[in-house]
């Protein structure tokens, strides 16, 4: 059973005078421990297609099985559930909360998934430890650098053990060295066993992925393997 | 369901929110402090009423009917001035024929006479009246004794005056034995009252500035051309009405009023001080329940409104909020939370300005802020909190998360 399964997912946006199709008909399947990149020119459909596969956004028609289970069958609480428990997002604008320090920022998931206390800081100090800011968790976000509120984002996102990280342009705002600096850490999470889907439209940032998806016009253009995945190094 | 989490996270954003925009909050509240200011200080002066009529009536004799031309509280004054005059004949008269009362005393009065006492001089009421008059007013002099009937009958030069009287005349010296002057003739000082306290600073119903002579001895000084009151208390244990019906019926025919016709006089109780602190009361509750509402609604719309901005603001932490799996209701706490914060706040700033002001009443009218007022005050912020933040809160909870999200 794929991670994720969608078939002949449809969205159409209802904008008054026209429908829009933002997604018309597509269909994947993405298996556990991939690093997929998905890419298109701007209205290609390719945020759609992020958010109907990050549950902040059900599809108008078409199937969507997320680990089997058919996410337009779920109501506003359960998605918010599969949000919070299943996946890890990462924003191309950090989406930090300004006045809070990294590791409130790292508990936030934590929170609305009711654990104590205790426990949500031991694992936000773990999640910050691990993308390399053990040193910077009370800081607030003005303290620190970009790739450094990209870094806590990333461990937002990890905190509570996801099944995929999901990760929208998240070099956009970043100077290149800093986003190669992120590309790595995604890189070595993904060897770690991670699920990783990238929304990109930069080439050579989708070179660091196993497989890259190409949309137009609402529909998949191509579907392809990478036979040799960028490293970092190379990168530099 | 919430949890304990969602409850603590609330607060702590509320209170980062909070401190983010200092000033705008605290302008926001000024509604419900004013609010509260106003709940707090009329909860005050009402007690400190209550105080004061509590004291007054304890002045005047309970279960004491006085019988007067005049209507202390109501009744028509321009009615009552066309009266004829109650005499001391009259009360002779009613303490003959009507035998359920224990004492039946006529009482007639002066005002703003002078006291003097070598270079000391004050200004206060002079009464005629009875031995009898220790049993209807309930009160025995402090010092020395009060006239006995025989000084009464004889129409002694004797006086037994008020506290206020005694202290401003005599300071330290004991003034039971002393001859003081009173309107230029002389009285020797045999009892002084104790100190009463008088209701609301008007004097009204205090022995303390007053002196009572025989009602013989007033008769031949102050003359004879004056309407007297007959303080009628009635034995224990009767029926009241009962009691009261057979007086009224008693005097009218003494006074010779035709059956059908009104009383030619009044007919009045302590429940007076009853009926005007009750009208006094429901003023100040009418006028502060208006002015509370009115800050309160104002107050409320200016929560309401900067919650509405507090929402738009983080339009896009609330997105962020959502991706990390808020639910709605998580979301919809969040800013109720936050709005009955603000609320609280005003409400302790509210208190934090009445309680000095209390005490400024408290030097006019003797009271204090009662206890329950300030749970009351806090009950009231939440929720004008609660009721204002309510639609702002909803609006963030149902937000779609893509759109907020996208919002810049």
């Amino acid at each position: 059973m794929p991670l994720i399964h969608i078939k002949d997912v449809v969205k159409t946006y209802d904008m008054g005078a026209e429908l829009v199709h933002a997604l018309s008909g597509v269909s994947l399947d993405i298996e556990e421990n991939e690093y997929v990149a998905i890419m298109g020119p701007s209205g290609s459909g390719k945020s759609t297609l992020m958010n109907v596969i990050g549950c902040l956004d059900t599809p108008t028609s078409g199937l969507y099985q997320f680990e089997g289970q058919n996410v337009g069958d779920l109501d506003d609480n359960e998605l918010a559930e599969i949000r919070n428990r299943k996946i890890g997002f990462v924003f191309q604008t950090f989406n930090l909360l300004p006045r809070s320090t990294a590791l409130h920022n790292v508990e936030l998931p934590l929170i609305y998934a009711g654990m104590s206390s205790h426990r949500r800081r031991e694992r936000a100090e773990e999640a910050l430890t691990a993308v390399g800011l053990g040193d910077r968790m009370t800081h607030k976000p003005n303290e620190l650098s970009g790739g450094q509120r990209q870094r806590v984002a990333v461990a937002r996102a990890l905190a509570n053990n996801p099944s995929i990280i999901l990760a929208d342009e998240p070099t956009g705002n970043l100077d290149s060295k800093t986003g190669v600096e992120i590309m790595q850490l995604f890189s070595d999470l993904h060897t770690q066993g991670n699920t990783i889907i990238l929304v990109t439209h930069e080439e050579d940032i989708a070179a660091h992925a196993h497989r890259v998806l190409r949309l137009f016009d609402g529909k998949i253009a191509s579907d392809e393997k990478v036979e040799s995945p960028l490293k970092y190094a190379q990168s530099v | 369901m919430l949890s304990l989490h969602d409850y603590s996270e609330g607060v702590k954003i509320a209170l980062t929110a909070i401190r983010a925009n200092k000033m705008r909050s605290v302008l926001t509240t000024l509604g419900i402090v004013i609010g509260v200011v106003v709940v707090t200080l009329m909860a005050t002066v009402i007690e400190g009423l209550g105080t004061a009529l509590d004291k007054s009536i304890s002045s005047l004799g309970t279960d004491v009917y006085y019988l007067s031309k005049w209507d202390w509280f109501g009744g028509e004054w321009w009615k009552a001035r066309n009266r004829k005059d109650v005499t001391v004949e009259e009360a002779e008269e009613l303490r003959e024929r009507f035998q359920l009362a224990e004492a039946v005393v006529p009482v007639v009065s002066t005002w703003q006479r002078t006291f003097k006492y070598k270079n000391r001089s004050v200004k206060g009421n002079v009464n005629g009246t009875v031995p009898e008059y220790e049993i209807t007013s309930g009160v025995v002099p402090e010092e020395g004794r009060f006239f006995n009937h025989y000084e009464s009958n004889a129409g002694r030069p004797v006086c037994i005056i008020g506290h206020d009287v005694a202290e401003n005349l005599f300071e330290r010296e004991d003034p039971i034995g002393k001859t003081i002057k009173i309107s230029g003739y002389s009285y020797r000082v045999i009892g002084v009252f104790e100190k009463e306290g008088d209701f609301l600073g008007t004097g009204m119903f205090s022995k303390d500035t007053q002196a009572f002579i025989p009602m013989e001895n007033f008769l031949k000084i102050f003359g004879t051309n004056r309407s007297i009151d007959i303080h009628v208390k009635m034995h224990e244990g009767l029926d009241k009405e009962d009691a009261k019906a057979e007086m009224i019926g008693t005097f009218r025919k003494i006074r010779g009023v035709p059956p059908g016709e009104e009383n030619d006089f009044g007919v009045n109780t302590q429940d007076f001080l009853k009926q005007v602190f009750d009208s006094v009361v429901s003023t100040i509750g009418v006028v502060g329940f208006l002015i509370t509402s009115l800050s309160l609604l104002v107050g409320g719309v200016g929560i309401m409104n900067i919650m509405f901005v507090s929402v738009k603001e983080r339009t896009k932490e609330i997105g962020t909020r959502k991706a990390l799996g808020a639910r709605r209701s998580s979301i919809l706490f969040q800013f109720l939370i936050e709005a009955a914060t603000i609320c609280v706040m005003g409400g302790l700033l509210g208190l934090a300005i009445s309680w000095p002001l209390s005490l400024i009443i408290d030097e006019v009218l003797p009271s204090q802020m009662p206890l329950w007022v300030v749970g009351l005050s806090l009950s009231i912020s939440i929720a004008v909190g609660l009721i204002s933040g309510i639609v702002p809160a909803f609006t963030a909870a149902k937000m779609n998360p893509v759109d907020a999200l996208r919002y810049e």
